[in-house]
């Protein structure tokens, strides 16, 4: 399963970029006018861009199973391998605070409204859902920067460290680093906070209505112990599945807000590979992209698995 | 036909006046495009008439949203920028629904391999993080409206597909379709006359909520300067110089971003109303 998809995403990757016009030659040669057609011919034999396409494909792939993309068309001509590989750590760190933030967030926000149903509460976690999905996360992203950043001047509105930092002591340098994560991940994290808390919502008024928690309740048992140890955990599968679907989500939403931030991130060094028509670095981190949330999704499989029983014995060998 | 017409009329009707928030939603759709049509006629500025004297101005009785850097008068440029997002919520969602519904179509109805490599292609796609695609190929295409609307609609379709698919195969089985069969319909006439036309609610209720997707995958686009190109006014590009003169003009940025919200706040709340009012099992 895992390799007909892999396969799938590199030829996706592949035409996708080679089929848009604008060659890669003619970008990197642009500003340059000494250079002459002639030159530009050989640069294009030098990357192999003269061949067939098919054969420029089988080539690039058994580059990528070796995990090498190539050199990037930038001027420093680093591997774009290296230069994805300094990024990677900052994206996946910043997504995977803002998921267990929401995630944390989310699922407590739903049981809630679920629980205290068309109350003034229910009423007011919908409002907030509803405008949730309608606020585009760059502009909340500009008024967090005006209020708190150019306003009130409490926070920093750029970059992951104040200028000077590297002088403070640990400690100081990591509050630094802390603050200036605050924008970014608040951004990030309210960005899917709305459909998380209202699909758990709607999850756990489904199960509240099955007979099994009807028996829990005929049983004697708190109400509390009804919600959190029967309800809730079936109340929670169909929420994991959404993790693996919300990845590419987050990968694709770092582009934004590690541009408005300043966040030296994947996402920016995929926005300056497509401005700067990179096409090596664009076709390596679409490919890792999609890689990244194909994991997520073996990642929320084997965590469907562990929560739910019936899928840990015996569906297995069926 | 005359079943569903009445149902359409009474049933359907009825329930989604009797949500209020649908119908506020519908009357903002409504009002922007009488806002888009009517732009001219609103407004006394021309959106790219600039004036040295007003720059940055705040908002006031001449100029209700202030002016830009250029002395622009905001509240015309965010009312022309609603033709674009009407624009692009319409093609955009249009080609996807086009695509997703005959994907899913044939995949749903011969099965088989041509359902596996289809479905295959389905997955494959919902891999990628949807706004690199688009911006990997927009990036290397000349700015156009009419590509960010293509490109959208060509990275949008795999829901809309994965439905249609699931409505058709719980129709195929049908006994009016059996019937349909043994009359000697044709497949072409079974899938359009008779399983297309029964597959179509949900398709709507995901298209309304496609609309505000598309609306905020162009504004972003244009926020970071690859969407609809300058002097073009569109939600997104104003709120580029929202960004870059933050400091000094709140009100660049606070309009046209209150714009979108408002919006794709409408076009939602317009589609969870026809969700609800189609949803047999609210049988009120």
């Amino acid at each position: 399963m895992m390799v007909p998809l892999l396969l799938g995403i590199t030829l996706i990757s592949f035409v996708v970029i080679r089929l848009a016009p604008g060659e890669p030659v003619e970008a990197m040669t642009a500003m340059s006018p000494k250079i002459t057609a002639e030159t530009r011919q050989r640069l294009r034999e030098f990357y192999g861009l003269d061949k067939p396409l098919h054969v420029q494909y089988v080539t690039w792939l058994k580059q990528v199973a070796t995990l090498d993309f190539g050199n990037s068309f930038a001027p420093d001509n680093r591997p774009v391998t290296d230069k994805i590989k300094e990024r990677i750590p900052v994206t996946i760190s910043l997504n995977v605070i803002a998921l267990i933030l929401e995630f944390g967030l989310a699922i407590p926000i739903g049981i809630f409204a679920a629980t205290h149903r068309d109350s003034i509460y229910d009423k007011g976690i919908t409002v907030f859902v509803f405008l949730g999905f309608a606020v585009p996360t760059f502009w909340l992203a500009l008024l967090l920067m005006y209020f708190f950043g150019v306003k009130l001047g409490w926070l920093p509105i750029s970059g992951l460290h104040s200028l000077g930092s590297e002088n403070l002591s640990p400690l100081a340098r990591f509050a630094d680093l802390l603050k200036h994560l605050i924008l970014p991940v608040s951004v990030a994290t309210f960005g899917s906070l709305a459909g998380l808390s209202r699909y758990m919502r709607s999850t756990m008024l489904e199960v509240i209505r099955q007979d099994y928690i009807t028996t829990a309740r005929a049983k004697g048992l708190t109400e509390r112990a009804v919600v959190y140890r029967h309800a809730l955990r079936n109340a929670l599968l169909p929420v994991i599945t959404l993790l693996g679907f919300s990845l590419p989500g987050l990968i694709g939403g770092s582009v934004i807000f590690e541009t408005i931030f300043a966040i030296p991130g994947m996402g920016q060094l995929f926005f300056q590979g497509v401005m700067g028509r990179d096409y090596p670095l664009v076709m390596g981190i679409l490919v890792i992209g999609a890689f990244l949330t194909l994991v997520g999704n073996l990642l929320a499989d084997l965590c469907y698995a562990v929560a739910d029983p019936r899928i840990r014995h015996g569906r297995g060998q069926g | 036909m005359s079943y569903r017409d009445s149902w359409f009329h009474t049933v359907f009707w009825k329930r989604f006046r009797g949500n209020r928030l649908a119908v506020a939603g519908g009357a903002v759709v409504l009002l922007l495009f009488g806002v888009s049509f009517l732009a001219p006629v609103i407004t006394p500025w021309d959106p790219h008439a600039i004036d040295a004297y007003h720059v940055l101005m705040p908002p006031s009785a001449d100029h209700w949203f202030g002016t830009d850097e250029l002395g622009r008068d905001v509240f015309t440029r965010v009312i022309y920028g609603a033709r674009i997002s009407l624009k692009v919520g319409f093609v955009s969602v249009g080609i996807a629904v086009a695509i997703g519904v005959v994907l899913g179509l044939v995949s749903g109805f011969y099965g088989g391999i041509i359902d596996t490599v289809i479905m295959r292609f389905v997955d494959i796609m919902l891999c990628f993080p949807t706004f690199f695609l688009i911006l990997a190929v927009i990036a290397f295409l000349e700015p156009s409206i009419w590509y960010i609307m293509t490109i959208i609609g060509l990275t949008g379709w795999m829901g809309v597909a994965r439905l249609v698919r699931a409505e058709v195969l719980s129709l195929r089985e049908r006994d009016f379709i059996l019937a349909a069969r043994a009359l000697g319909a044709s497949d072409a006439r079974i899938i359009f006359r008779h399983i297309l036309p029964n597959a179509l609610s949900p398709v709507l209720v995901s298209a309304t909520l496609g609309v505000a997707g598309a609306i905020l995958t162009e504004s972003a686009l244009s926020f970071l300067g690859i969407g609809v190109q300058p002097p073009t006014p569109s939600w997104g590009n104003i709120l580029t110089s929202g960004k870059d003169y933050i400091e000094f003009g709140w009100w660049l940025s606070l309009f046209p971003g209150l714009a979108i919200l408002v919006t794709v706040l409408a076009y939602n709340l317009l589609g969870e109303g026809i969700r609800d009012a189609l949803d047999p099992r609210l049988n009120r």
